[in-house]
This record gives C-alpha cells, structure tokens and sequence, in this order.
C-alpha cells in the first residue's frame, strides 16, 4: 500500500524521526490557515505548497489546466491563494504518472526548511528496502540527494553506499555512525544524523515497510537533520497487525477497475490491451498474458481467480473485464487440480448465462481433472463459447480471435 | 532416490486439523504418503485422520520420528511455526502459506542460519516425488512418474509443465515449488543443484517469473558445473508492466535485470533451452532428450 508524503510524515513523527511539518489540506481557506499556522508555530518566513499525488517529479511536473508546479514555495499570502487554487482539483503530470496525470485532491502546506545559518545546507538521499538476494533488509545513501538514485546509479555508482542491517533486531550503533560519517557529518549535525537513522529504521521495521525512501534527507543551515519529502510503501501481507493504517489507503489513487476486482477477492491488474482473461494462479495467469502476445493479441489484464474458480467468481470476473470496451476476446484458463474442471465449466455456463448479452469471443481451456467432461459441457451447452483442452490449442483459438 | 520427500519421509502436519491443513492432509494419506501425525497447540493428545495429534513440534518428532513438516498454519503465526519445526530439528519444512510478512521471513531467514532445516517456501504448493510422496497441495494424478526434474515459483504452472511432459511421453522424478514470495527458503539454483545431484533425474524444467535473481543466479551455475544435463527453462511475465505486483508478492520488476526478457536471454547464453511460450515446455523437453 503507498502513503501520501503527509500521512508518512505523521507516521515518521510517531518514532520521533524529524519531518519538514506541515498541514494537509483540501480547500484554499484551508491552506491559508495552514499558512497563518506555520508561521506562528515555526517561524518559517515561507511555506512550501506539495500536490498530494502518490508519484514522484512533482517539483518538475506540472497541473495541466494552470501550468503551475506541483511544489511552489509561496512568500505571501497571496501567492498560498493562487497556487492552492492553481494545483487542488487540477491534473498533475510528472515523469512518473505519464501523460494522464493525477488529480491533485489534496496539498501539502510545510513549512521552509531552506532557511540561513551558521552552517551550509546540504541534501543528501537515504532509503531502506529489502534485499532479496540475501533476505536482509539494506539501508541505501548517497550524499547526491534531492535527485534522481537511478541517476546517481548510472552516472556516480561509487557515491552510493549500502549498509546491511543483522536481522537480528535494531540498526547497531556503529552502523548508523558509518553512515553519518559516509555522508561527510560532524559536530551537532553528526549526532543528529545517527539519532535520525537509528528511529527511521525503527519506524521501516515497526509499520512493516516494504520501501521507505528519504529523498532529499536534509540538513538544515541549524545542523538539524530532517526528511523533507517522504516515499513510504507498506506490506499488504502485514496490514493484519497494523489496523489503525488501513484507513490511510486512498482508493481515488487506485485503478477503479482494481479497486471493484478487490471486493471480490479477485487479484487484478489493468493493462492496456485487446484480450482479457481470467486464470487459476499467478504464475499461469502471467504465463497466460505471455501466451496471448504470442498469438497476436494484447493482454487486456492480468487476473488470478485463485483456487476456487465457481460461477461467482468467474461471473465477477467477467463483469469486471468487460468494463474495458477494448476487449475484443476473453480467454479463460484454469488448471483443474484440487477443483474439479466440469464443475469450473458449470460456473462459467451459469455466469454467461446469468450476463446475458456477451457478445465477443470467449474461449475457455479447462485441464486437468474432469476436463474431457467439462470440454464436453461446454461444447453442448448452445453458447458462443469455444473450449479448448491443451493450451496450444487455446493459443491457436486466440490467434484465430484477434486475425 | 529423487529428491527431498519419498517413502520412508515421515511427516507431519503443522495446522493439522483447521480446514486446509484436514483437506490436505486427506489428500495426501489418499496419494500413499507417510503421514505420521500433526500439531495442532492446545488439542494435544486427540486423534485426527487416525492419526495422533501433538501441541508441539517437539513432542511430535519424540513419539513418531517425524523429519518433514508441512505447514497450513495462518499467515500471522507461519514464521512462528516455521522456527518450531527448525528447533525441533526438522529436516525439510515445507510452508504452505500465503501473505506472510516479510519481515517475518528476514527472521526466519536468520533463524535457520547454521541449523540442518531446509525450508520450501513459502507462499508453494509443495513438494512430490511422483508415485510416491507428496507434500504437498498439487493434484497427485498430473505428476506421471518419470525422470524429468521440476524447479518452479508457481503453483498451476507446476501441474501445466507436468501435464505437458506427461503428455510428450514422459514423466516427473520430484517437482519442487519453491515459492512466489521475496524471501523463500529454498533457491532455484538450491533445487536445481539437487537435480544435478539426483541419478534418477536426466533433465530437469526451470520455471522462473520477473523479479529478483534467483534465475540468473541457477543459470550461471549451471553453466560453471557444465551443463550436466539439459534444462528447459520459462520465465512468466514477459508482458508484466514494471513496478507492478503481479499477485505474487515477488513477482514484481524492479530494474533492468529482473525482467522476463533479461532472465531469458541469460538463461539462452548460458545453455538452458527457453521457451518463450508456456505451451511449448512438453514439447521442447521431449525434442531435446530425444524421445
């Protein structure tokens, strides 16, 4: 599950990590007041306006109907009012939302970090994420922050740095020393440094965290050590022990056609091409899109029924493909094992019937156990559904589909 | 001998009496496996399937000798019982599992360090050595008995290349599913080492999906040891978006060199037979060992 920078920030607080504060807001007044509030409350001359969106290039993209950028450091209240109103409601384009865009339902109103001091200001980059390779989570860094990693990786590999944490509970001392030494700290903002990384990895590990980025991770002209953007990713299978972040999911962000196929149990994925389909696992309903490519066709989806394929599911499962008016063709592919393929045939018979009105091609392979009944139930059932038993014959249907 | 399970393995069953764990277990006693009893915590000292129930691992292994675990434990309490079977000194656990954190399996990982358990899994539909052990949730019929080998991340992709050799005319020594999660116990180039180890296996199926390196990682070695014997590879995804999760919680790419495409071309230079379609893995399999 991805979190807006905002809902992040406050749950970065909650482990006592420093963030650049602000205040989320829907509505221009409330940005004003958020205005008004940050600088009382922080003395910060400015505020920083941040389009809530869940992608990154914000700063470099901009709302399609204004022209304005999707973060702008407002210095009255004046320039608050116009660049709320120019960003909420309005389309962001980044490099990362393609060309559609995101609509902006919320802004981020922060307070300046960018402030004089004693000391230069520095931004630098910082991420957690697991390794696969070795099962152990890795703590990413670079001094190069406030840009892009994967450019860093490819121009200035040896100005990143990867610290690999014992699974064996908290980041050690001397790691998190590495680390601020690496990225060239002394004095205050040395001690600052440690202390921000030791509960940032606290936080990645205690709110379950599949990716958890900092970018830029900055020090202030105080020597204060602050994380003024935030990138946070949870692990879905963890959502069980950490109920109170359910709620934090924002759907509007999400594929609606994903967020229907949910309700249902069904694991889907939208994609942009001609045939849908519907399989019994995920590594055979990838293999399945992989198999329609071939044929000719364009995977419209990817969709795994899981193991109880029954005329429920296969009914949603149609309902939710056919939503897509570029679908040409459906294939359905199950491998009957535990489930037996003439009772998976009954549920697709009762679910085109119960549709009423399909009016495209729908190929059916069922094999497995029972599959010659079920080939059978299928042929004499008097609908437009082709059946097939071996997946190169349902490939050769496919082909025949989309010519 | 084949590999990992056969007749003399006596399992056991972790969530022996919740709902998969009887149906599975059923299924399994059905297929002629050695199951010994199970562990259900606190009904200890029932009888299940006819067969004792313990409260733990521990007291299992002590009365029936049992040296396989397969679990059908909740997500929540998997990695729990994971580290159970390790400590009481189980051989080969095989976790059946879906949706388990993956910061528990960090500390699984770490747990299993220096210990003499071999974990398949999680997130697997399980082990067989055709005709005659399964541990496992796969539909025994479709593993004709043979002398193809069967290393793959995904369940009913597994009974599709099994089907497929069956149907060329040939058969399956053991099928390892080895799991769609980030962190797996068991590696595609652990298995496949086995593989090459095992005199009842001539040729062996590698079925990978995008993310991670563990294809790159089983072809290298392949081709360092020298191509022993003939592999046919797949790797599901090639039409998968990037930064997608495509149901399975590993299954997603994440840089240049996870993709289908960069795992087929090294898996092409280093010798494996890839197959960019999945109807063609019986077929390509039966070319090559000349049936």
């Amino acid at each position: 599950m991805n979190l807006h920078e905002y809902q992040a920030k406050e749950l970065l607080k909650k482990y006592n990590v420093p963030v650049q504060e602000g205040y989320a807001c829907s509505s221009v007044q409330e940005a004003e007041e958020a205005y008004r509030k940050i600088k009382t409350d922080t003395g910060s001359k400015f505020a920083v306006i941040k389009a809530q969106i869940h992608a990154g290039g914000r700063g470099k993209g901009a709302i399609k109907e204004t022209g304005i950028n999707g973060v702008k450091v407002a210095k009255s209240l004046e320039e608050v009012e116009e660049y709320a109103k120019g960003i909420l409601g309005g389309t962001l384009v980044t490099i990362q939302t393609g060309p559609a865009g995101k609509v902006v339902n919320k802004i981020f109103v922060a307070q300046d970090m960018y402030y004089d001091g004693p000391s230069e200001r520095q931004e630098f980059y910082l991420s957690i994420l697991l390794d696969r390779s070795n099962g152990q989570n890795v703590i990413m860094y670079s001094t190069e922050g406030g840009m892009s990693i994967e450019d860093v990786a490819h121009e200035t590999p040896e100005k990143i740095f990867k610290e690999w944490v014992h699974p064996s509970g908290r980041l050690l001392g001397f790691q998190a020393r590495k680390i601020a030494f690496n990225l060239g700290l002394t004095g205050t903002a040395f001690k600052n440094c440690v202390k921000f990384v030791t509960s940032l990895y606290d936080a990645y590990v205690g709110l379950d965290c599949s990716m958890l980025e900092i970018n830029p991770l900055f020090k202030a002209a105080d020597d204060k050590i602050i994380a003024v953007d935030c990138k946070m990713n949870l692990d879905d299978n963890a959502m069980m022990r950490h109920a109170d972040l359910a709620s934090l999911r924002d759907v509007t962000e999400e594929d609606p056609t994903e967020v229907e196929a949910g309700k249902y149990n069904l694991n889907f994925v939208k994609l942009d091409g001609n045939v849908g389909c519907m399989v019994n696992g995920a590594g055979l309903a990838m293999a399945t899109m992989d198999m329609i490519k071939l044929s000719g066709g364009e995977p419209a989806n990817f969709l795994d029924v899981g193991g109880t394929a029954n005329a429920q599911t296969v009914e949603a499962g149609f309902k939710i493909i056919m939503k897509d008016p570029a679908v040409k063709a459906i294939l359905i592919n199950i491998f009957g094992g535990i489930v037996r393929c003439d009772r998976v045939a009954a549920g697709v018979i009762d679910a085109y019937k119960n549709m009423g009105n399909i009016n495209i091609p729908i190929i059916v392979r069922l094999q497995g156990t029972n599959a010659e009944e079920a080939k059978k139930l299928i042929d004499e059932s008097g609908l437009k559904v082709q059946s097939a038993i071996l997946l190169s014959e349902a490939a050769d249907l496919v082909k025949k589909a989309v010519a | 001998m084949a590999v990992l399970v056969n007749k003399d393995s006596k399992i056991l069953v972790q969530g022996f009496t919740g709902t998969e764990g009887t149906f599975h277990a059923t299924q399994m006693i059905e297929y002629g496996t050695n199951v010994v009893g199970g562990v259900t915590p606190g009904k200890g000292g029932a009888t299940h399937l006819e067969r004792p129930v313990f409260n733990t691992v521990a007291d299992c292994v002590k009365q029936t000798g049992a040296n396989v675990s397969i679990i059908f434990v909740p997500p929540a309490f998997a990695a729990d019982a994971i580290m159970e079977a390790a400590d009481a000194g189980i051989e080969l656990v095989v976790c059946i599992t879906e949706g388990i954190p993956v910061q528990d399996m960090v500390a699984v990982k770490n747990f299993l360090q220096g210990t003499n358990t071999r974990l398949i899994g999680p997130n697997c539909p399980g082990v067989i050595t055709a005709d005659a052990c399964k541990v496992g949730i796969m539909p025994g019929f479709v593993f004709k008995k043979g002398r193809v080998g069967i290393v793959s991340k995904s369940g009913t992709l597994t009974y599709e290349a099994a089907d497929q050799v069956a149907k060329a005319g040939l058969g399956i020594s053991t099928a390892i599913g080895i799991g769609g999660d980030p962190i797996i116990g068991t590696t595609t180039k652990e298995a496949v080492e086995l593989f090459m180890q095992d005199d009842e296996t001539d040729a062996i199926v590698m079925i990978g999906e995008i993310g991670g390196g563990m294809e790159a990682e089983a072809a290298r070695w392949i081709k360092e040891q020298g191509n022993k014997k003939p592999v046919v590879g797949f790797i599901a995804g090639q039409t998968a978006p990037p930064g997608r999760r495509m149901g399975h919680a590993g299954a997603i790419v994440g840089g240049a060199d996870d993709t289908a495409e960069a795992k087929m071309k090294i898996m092409s230079e280093c010798g494996i037979s890839v197959v960019s379609s999945p109807a063609d893995i019986g077929k390509t399999m039966a070319e090559i060992i000349g049936k």
